[in-house]
């Protein structure tokens, strides 16, 4: 089982922390202090395995930011390896080329995904599709108060809306499925985001469908079955 | 249809106007939202620690004015909790806000319900009285159909939660084992397993919910329910004997690939999985041998299976051998197993070498002879850099000894400690490994002269250990006492408060001595003297010093001194000697300095110069290195082999098993090779000279691209920015791991031998391996007259007999590696039906020129067989071999055998693309692979490393930008491999690219064997 894990920038910043296990708050910030300490001291040619305290710590350095995990004894030190990179995996593909920056101000968002991977320090589910699928969900479900009524397009029967370009050159046909109230409009100003092409979630008899075109804009439709 | 499209066009920028003007309160939570990014900005743009605490006392007090006042939407609040976690995150106290996260959680929609719980697990621990408040809302949503409400709360349930109130949601949960969803059953399975975890008597009755679990339909629902299983097999492994058949079973399907391809990890079938199940096995087979005979079949599989190519199999791996060596043994398995650990050890990832370590301590302990395959591996070992692999090291070759007499192997370590081949740092190691071992011997000749010398060691590190040496020699029998002779400190009852020692210190007090001061006060002290000497094992440093990275055994012995003091607590000492280390590190040694604190005081004042002299003394013995030329070097190996052999030879005697099949070869080619050193000593004839020069003139022509060099210094680093290397997170570094750690442990036993790939460097002087002068001359010119155009390397002999002797060298063209096999018939008379030929190769396509069969070799005469040899896939190094038969008197037939080394450089060209080629190409490449290298000094500057990289790799110089540059080279016949490289300090930053997986990591691979090796 994992006992916590810590994200840390080179400069000694820290940037997420997740306890699995009941600590105190001193002592928290003892350990922070302390590992950081040792693992920014550790030359990159070195073992990414240490032995620290009664636990074992793995941690792997990605650009700007290391990935620190504490173990314990007979835990296996090169599947934790894994386990750091395939989160970053997870990040990488919710946010896209992800950077320190990412997590500095979606943090939040690291969180989930991670609560979504590991649960109370074991993993949970190690699929990058279904771990996605489920943050996906969720955040669709959440934004559904934020949808703006499209003039023009109120209640279609039958149809086409599209995802449209930024320069309003390229846009992609989504289809429309007869019943829809409203639909969005989103802006998404970062290049190269990949964001599923749809994602279909049924509940309460409401489907939500996000079509993403790669450079830009995304039209969120939502539609009701009577 | 199309009409709305259009519609949707025009109305598109009316939409974005409306968003940001029409809705005012829109504006406003948009500027809202965004006070994370300001706090953040204004946190970074700040330069004190004080401005810090300002900024962020500041924003709390804002923040805590916002929470408590009436009008603060749900919203606004859940921002609150983003920037109050983020406060808490550097530091600070945010307790004010504890009770509005609950709140939060209660209150908000599903985004806000979402951050609130969050909040709550990331603030609260598992005692917290407000922890009470969140009960009601995770029983609410547990109840809730929407489906993320009920995940929400599993997640919380598992990460915090007050073990009173358990019963108030465990019927909730267990019926969510029924749910429909699998991520609801999956979740279920996993929150009851916390509960398990603190409050086990709670969830006994459901057991058997778990084992529906395991038989549960979704894969991952049957992996969440192993965390249980592995819990309670651990604790009574006798329950649940009668599963050991659906592990099993699972296991297979799992290797078999029997699984959906949502659970592979990089095409690895549920690596975590199948780790679990190994583990479970494990313990189920431990000492049952009827269970263990259950899973020898799938055991042998998984080490069948585990291909080498990535990091996650060798995890897989290490897990299935420590299994194999936990459950009741199985000869065969043992062996098979002993064995892979030899591609770990073997490996030069350092992180692949420690697990190899570790996994050998499995071995050691069930059967030593097993472990004899990898001692040269253990010895050299001890030279590494970072101080856990020695740590490791050390504790391994503790065990190994125990088949010598303990006089034989001092005499060893004396013989090791008097070479200079090894730096003050492994002789200190040594020096402690003796003391270890001289209770048990009998004669203590070689210990008092070591004592002697040692003890007026300049080294101080030196000096302490034989003092401790002598102090303990003086008194045997205290000694054996102190060092019992089984392997481990175990069943030892140990005085934690060290009271005997308190007459000695208030003897040494009343002389004058300092009075102890406890840990937090030296602490404290040093701190505020700055000091840069670390007490601490194992780079718990306290300081940035370069200190850290090298630890002494004097500064651990130094760390257990500050602990075993008397005035510690007795909880305290217990607990150092419990450290997992002390049996690996030292065994008994870790005792040792706590006796020897009477010169405690003495040893604390010392430590500064003592660790600048061992700084000093390192660095002497690299830079003697660095420059003592290959004859040393050749020397140091064959000490070093010399002390493996001789400190094995015990266990040598007894063991017929040798796994690897190797050390046969190794101590042959180290033979070949001092042979090889003779004559080469020996050698200075003309014909030499006349092949150096023609040679390196040849070459200057090949590599007209030196003008390079030239230009370096004029560039600006105008283009840099196209491959700044740091923006992305993810590097794909570990996917491409070095699949052939085969290939690697070739190269590693042949490393030994120095000579052995100079025959594929064409800028060094040739060595001649042939008996005869005139013969070489004559094959050299023949060689020249072909050749001219192309790259060739040294006329090496392969193979003679009284008769012929043949000789190879290789050309290497623009297309392809063409081999030249020279047969010279050195007899009077011809030799009829002459055939040459070569066994097909797993990794290569040979391919046999026109016009070499020759069925006549006239008598004193040269005859040339030509192959040309392409390389199917990447590997380091591989092996050509063949044999050339002829006829003599037409009577009988001989048969001669040969073989030759290849190498990838072999296959390796210059790829001529301009700087926007490389660009493009650059971009559409996925596997890349990056590194630090350290430079030796004379290569610490582009110019050299340049043409190091240019002269020994082949690659071709597309472009020099400042202190970066970039290569190109390709793999015959296609695979283009581009690498990027920026020279800072004596660091050299290589990132290769390539549309090969494996091309990169074999490049690198070189290059690092170039940096380090010249």
């Amino acid at each position: 089982m994992m006992r916590f894990m810590l994200l840390f920038s080179r400069q000694g910043k820290l940037r997420l922390q997740k306890w699995y296990l009941a600590t105190s708050d001193k002592e928290r910030k003892k350990m922070v202090r302390e590992l950081m300490q040792v693992v920014l001291a550790r030359k990159p040619k070195m073992c990414s395995f240490l032995e620290w305290r009664d636990l074992k710590v793995v941690y792997k350095r990605y650009a700007s930011l290391y990935f620190c995990c504490a173990i314990e004894g007979q835990d296996n030190e090169l599947i934790t390896l894994e386990l750091i990179h395939r989160y970053v995996e997870l990040l990488d593909k919710y946010f896209g080329s992800v950077c320190e920056l990412d997590i500095i101000f979606n943090f939040e968002k690291a969180y989930f995904i991670l609560d979504e991977f590991l649960m109370g320090g074991d993993v949970q589910d190690t699929s990058k599709k279904s771990v996605l699928k489920a943050i996906e969900q969720a955040d669709l479900l959440q934004e559904e108060k934020h949808f703006w009524t499209l003039p023009g397009l109120g209640s279609v029967k039958e149809g086409r809306a599209a995802a449209i370009s930024q320069d309003a050159k390229a846009a992609l046909p989504v289809p429309l499925i007869p019943g829809t109230r409203v639909a969005r409009f989103k802006a998404k100003k970062k290049k190269k985001r990949k964001i599923p092409s749809s994602i279909c979630y049924d509940n309460d008899n409401v489907f939500r469908i996000s079509v993403s075109c790669a450079n830009v804009f995304i039209v969120y439709l939502e539609c009701k079955f009577d | 249809m199309s009409d709305i499209v259009e519609k949707t066009l025009t109305a598109l920028p009316g939409l974005f106007l409306q968003s940001q003007s029409a809705s005012g309160p829109a504006a406003a939570k948009a500027s809202f939202s965004s006070r994370l990014g300001g706090l953040v900005r204004g946190i970074t743009a700040l330069t004190s620690k004080h401005e810090e605490e300002k900024l962020i006392q500041q924003e709390l007090n804002n923040l805590k004015a916002t929470v408590s006042a009436p009008n603060t939407t749900l919203k606004m609040m859940k921002e609150c909790m983003v920037r109050l976690i983020y406060c808490e995150m550097l530091g600070y106290d945010a307790s004010f806000g504890y009770i509005h996260a609950i709140k939060l959680a209660q209150q908000g929609n599903l985004l806000e319900k979402r951050v609130g719980y969050l909040a709550v697990s990331l603030f609260l621990h598992e005692s917290h009285e407000l922890l009470l408040l969140l009960v009601n809302t995770v029983v609410k949503d547990l109840q809730s159909t929407n489906l993320v409400e009920v995940c929400m709360a599993l997640t919380i349930v598992s990460q915090i939660f007050p073990r009173e109130m358990i019963p108030a949601v465990l019927p909730l949960i267990e019926d969510k084992l029924q749910h429909s969803k699998e991520i609801i059953r999956r979740k279920a399975v996993l929150a009851l397993y916390k509960f398990y975890l603190i409050a086990p008597n709670q969830v006994q009755h459901i057991h058997i919910k778990f084992r529906k679990a395991l038989c549960d339909r979704d894969v991952g629902v049957m992996a969440a329910s192993l965390h249980i299983y592995l819990k309670m097999i651990k604790e009574n492994s006798s329950a649940y004997k009668d599963l050991t058949g659906s592990f099993v079973t699972i296991l297979k399907q799992v290797v078999g690939g029997k699984l959906p391809v949502d659970f592979n990890y990089h095409s690895v079938p549920a690596p975590w999985l199948q780790i679990q199940l190994l583990r479970i096995l494990g313990l189920l087979g431990k000492d049952d041998q009827r269970t263990s005979e259950l899973m020898y079949d799938v055991l042998d599989e998984s080490l069948r299976r585990a291909e080498l190519n990535h990091n996650v199999t060798y995890a897989i791996l290490f897990e299935c051998v420590h299994t194999v060596y936990s459950i009741y043994p199985k000869s065969e398995l043992l062996e098979k197993a002993a064995k892979c650990i030899g591609k770990f050890v073997l490996s030069p990832k350092i992180n692949l070498k420690y697990l190899g370590l570790k996994a050998l301590t499995y071995v050691i302990q069930q059967d030593p002879t097993l472990a004899l395959q990898h001692q040269m591996t253990i010895i050299e070992c001890l030279d590494h850099p970072d101080p856990i692999i020695k740590r490791e090291v050390l504790g391994e070759y503790s065990y190994l000894l125990g088949k010598e007499t303990p006089e034989e192997v001092i005499t060893k370590l004396y013989k090791l400690l008097t070479s200079d081949s090894i730096s003050s740092e492994t002789k200190a190691w040594i020096i402690a490994a003796v003391t270890k071992l001289t209770p048990q011997a009998h004669s203590s000749n070689i210990v008092e002269r070591l004592i002697q010398e040692f003890t007026t060691s300049l080294d101080t590190c030196l000096r302490q250990h034989a003092f401790e040496l002598k102090h303990l020699h003086e008194n045997v029998k205290f000694m054996k006492g102190l060092l019992p002779v089984d392997k481990s400190c175990e069943d030892m009852v140990v005085d934690a408060s060290l009271s005997f020692l308190d007459g000695f210190v208030a003897e040494e007090l009343s002389q004058g001595a300092a009075p102890y001061k406890p840990h937090h006060q030296r602490q404290e002290e040093k701190l505020s003297q700055e000091k840069v000497l670390s007490f601490e094992p194992y780079g718990l440093s306290f300081s940035s010093s370069g200190f850290s990275g090298r630890q002494s055994p004097a500064g651990i012995s130094l760390g257990s001194d500050i602990s075993g003091n008397s005035t510690d607590t007795g909880l305290k000492e217990t607990n150092s000697l419990k450290l997992e280390g002390i049996k690996k590190l030292w065994g008994k040694e870790g005792y040792l300095p706590k006796k020897e604190s009477k010169t405690g005081d003495e040893t604390e004042a010392l430590p500064v110069p003592q660790e600048n002299i061992i700084m000093e003394n390192v660095d002497q013995i690299i830079t003697k290195k660095d420059q003592s030329q290959v004859l040393t070097q050749s020397k140091q190996e064959k000490e070093k082999q010399l002390l493996a052999s001789s400190l094995f030879v015990g266990l040598g005697s007894e063991s017929t098993i040798n796994l690897l099949g190797k050390a046969d070869t190794l101590s042959h080619k180290f033979r070949r090779k001092s042979k090889v050193k003779e004559t080469k000593s020996g050698q200075t004839t003309t014909a030499q000279n006349m092949t150096r020069s023609s040679f390196s003139s040849s070459s200057n022509v090949t590599y007209e691209e030196d003008y390079y060099l030239d230009n370096l210094q004029d560039r600006g680093d105008k283009e840099v920015k196209k491959f700044s290397l740091n923006s992305e997170l993810l590097d794909s570094e570990s996917l491409t791991e070095l699949p052939l750690v085969e290939k690697i442990s070739n190269c590693r036993l042949s490393t030994p031998s120095l000579f052995a790939d100079n025959n594929m460097e064409v800028f060094h002087p040739p060595q001649s391996t042939a008996a005869s002068l005139a013969n070489e001359i004559s094959l050299a010119s023949s060689l020249l007259e072909e050749t001219t155009e192309h790259m060739h390397s040294d006329l090496m002999e392969v193979c003679d007999n009284e008769t012929i002797s043949v000789s190879s060298y290789k050309i290497w063209k623009d297309e392809c590696l063409l081999m030249v096999w020279s047969v010279f018939n050195k007899s009077a008379s011809e030799l009829k039906s002459a055939n040459l030929e070569i066994a097909p190769a797993e990794n290569f396509k040979i391919t046999e020129q026109p016009g070499c069969c020759l069925p006549v070799i006239e008598a004193e005469s040269t005859k040339n067989f030509q192959y040309s040899v392409q390389m199917e896939k990447p590997f380091t190094e591989g092996n050509l071999s063949g044999f050339i038969n002829y006829q003599v008197m037409d009577t009988h037939s001989v048969q001669l055998e040969f073989s030759v080394n290849l190498s990838l450089l072999d296959f390796i060209r210059p790829l001529k693309i301009s700087t926007e080629d490389f660009g493009k190409l650059w971009l559409s490449f996925a596997n890349d692979v990056k590194q630090n290298v350290k430079m030796s000094e004379s290569q610490a500057a582009l110019p050299s490393t340049l043409k190091a990289l240019q002269q020994e790799l082949r690659l071709h110089v597309v472009d020099i930008i400042g202190n970066e540059g970039l290569l190109a080279c390709q793999l015959l016949p296609s695979n283009p491999c581009l690498l990027h490289f920026r020279v800072h300090g004596d660091m050299l930053a290589l990132w290769f690219r390539s549309s090969c997986s494996t091309l990169p990591d074999y490049l690198l691979y070189q290059c690092q064997k170039v940096m380090e090796g010249s």
